[in-house]
């Protein structure tokens, strides 16, 4: 089916995501090892291209790559530098000792679980019935509200399930906020990345209705807008907006509730309209999952900002101070 | 004629990413390497893009690929800005 070209692109993929995660692991420096998972995350989003997930594609290079990335980087940020060297470190032979009985024999058992694991899953490529998941949710998407078979899962038939993945995400964000303030920000940008960021958070925030909106036909979605949204928090809080542009007190609570809330609320008046719990009525459903989505994108995109700015968002600058604080605009404004 | 011409800037792109990854590798210092990435990763892509605007028939996906190169020109030019801001504020503290 694929010419000899694409399995070649495959397969220098799969040694590119191997060597890359390799590398990672070995990394001595942790600065290093956090630029290679990125590159790591970058490369998966490829893969999962190529496999012919592009929701999965979209989610890992903002999620897994973008946002995971920038979480290790400012964790590594109260890291205490170990030398601040112009270039790099000299490298230092690294100190190879011979597999001692026990890594060998740990060796020989993952090699014997791998195998099995491939012969499982060979045999189960071998007596795939008809009846798969797939089919059966191709032949009632016509009832979910929309086209795009992840969302139909997503949000309609499985909506148990992510309804519970939004709670879990409200208790994470509980802990973020029981942390107590954030610590310290960035300092303020210099004129290139305030322009910069200028320009990319009203693209960003444009970008994150653009997928919210198209999940329902096509690859998109509440998980892939809430981490563009979020995207954006992250470059503010980079150029110097301490509160990354989360608000505070009611405001705060009510975004991080409103995904949960929201779904919630749909779910208990289907019920007390005599539907089932979450079962939406076919000529209803297409409305009542964007308005679920629409709630879980603030939601996601609140809870990833906050997961950042890694405590409770203090009050945002006044222009007066943010002025004040930036010495490189106070220059050009005598 | 026109994949001819689309192929030919297809080509001169991946020319210039060849020198940019070259220069990437063998240059001395960080300000010599940002410049062979940036001057040449932006000239590549900008031919690539050029090369895959022609090919295609579709107004929006030119569109689409036009801004693509113009994202990637204001990041990786404000990107070696704050790369070389910080080298220059790591040499002399």
């Amino acid at each position: 089916m694929d010419g000899p070209a694409l399995i070649l692109l495959d397969a220098l993929l799969i040694l590119v995501l191997l060597g890359l995660a390799s590398a990672t692991l070995e990394s001595r420096d942790p600065r290093r090892g956090v630029v290679l998972f990125i590159a790591f995350g970058l490369v998966l989003a490829l893969v999962w291209a190529r496999l012919a997930a592009p929701d999965l594609a979209l989610a890992e290079a903002a999620i897994g790559a973008g946002l995971s990335g920038a979480l290790l980087l400012a964790a590594l940020r109260d890291e205490p530098r170990p030398e601040p060297g112009p270039g790099p470190e000299p490298a230092t032979p690294a100190r190879r000792r011979r597999p001692n009985l026990t890594q060998r024999a740990l060796g020989l058992l993952c090699l014997g679980l791998g195998l099995v694991v491939a012969w499982a899953f060979v045999d189960a490529l071998a007596v795939a019935e008809p009846e798969r998941l797939d089919g059966q949710v191709l032949a009632r998407i016509g009832e979910s509200g929309v086209s795009n078979p992840v969302t139909a899962v997503l949000l309609n038939f499985r909506a148990y399930d992510t309804l519970l993945e939004l709670a879990v995400l409200l208790a994470a964000l509980l802990g973020i906020l029981a942390l107590g303030p954030e610590r310290g920000g960035y300092a303020p940008a210099g004129p290139v990345l305030a322009g910069l960021a200028g320009w990319l958070i009203p693209g960003l925030i444009l970008t994150g209705g653009y997928l919210l909106w198209v999940g329902a036909h096509a690859p998109g979605g509440a998980f892939q807008a809430g981490a563009v949204l979020a995207a954006a928090a992250v470059i503010r809080r980079l150029a110097g907006e301490r509160s990354a542009g989360l608000p505070q007190g009611l405001a705060l609570r009510a975004l991080s509730l409103a995904g949960v809330a929201v779904f919630l609320g749909v779910g208990l008046a289907l019920l007390v309209a005599g539907q089932p719990f979450l079962g939406f009525p076919p000529p209803w459903a297409g409305t009542l999952i964007l308005v679920i989505e629409s709630a879980a994108t603030l939601t996601i995109g609140a809870t990833l900002a906050l997961a950042f700015v890694g405590g409770r968002p203090p009050a945002w600058d006044s222009p007066q101070q943010r002025r004040a604080l930036n010495p490189a605009r106070a220059r050009n404004q005598p | 004629m026109t994949d001819l011409i689309a192929r030919a800037l297809i080509g001169a792109g991946i020319l210039f990413y060849l020198a940019g990854s070259i220069g990437l590798l063998r240059l001395p210092d960080i300000y010599c390497r940002l410049h062979a990435l940036t001057k040449a990763d932006n000239l590549g892509l900008g031919l690539l893009v050029a090369g895959l605007v022609l090919l295609t028939d579709d107004l929006a996906v030119a569109l689409k690929l036009v801004l693509i190169w113009l994202l990637v020109l204001a990041a990786s030019a404000a990107g070696a800005h704050l790369i070389a801001g910080q080298a220059r504020r790591g040499e002399d503290p």
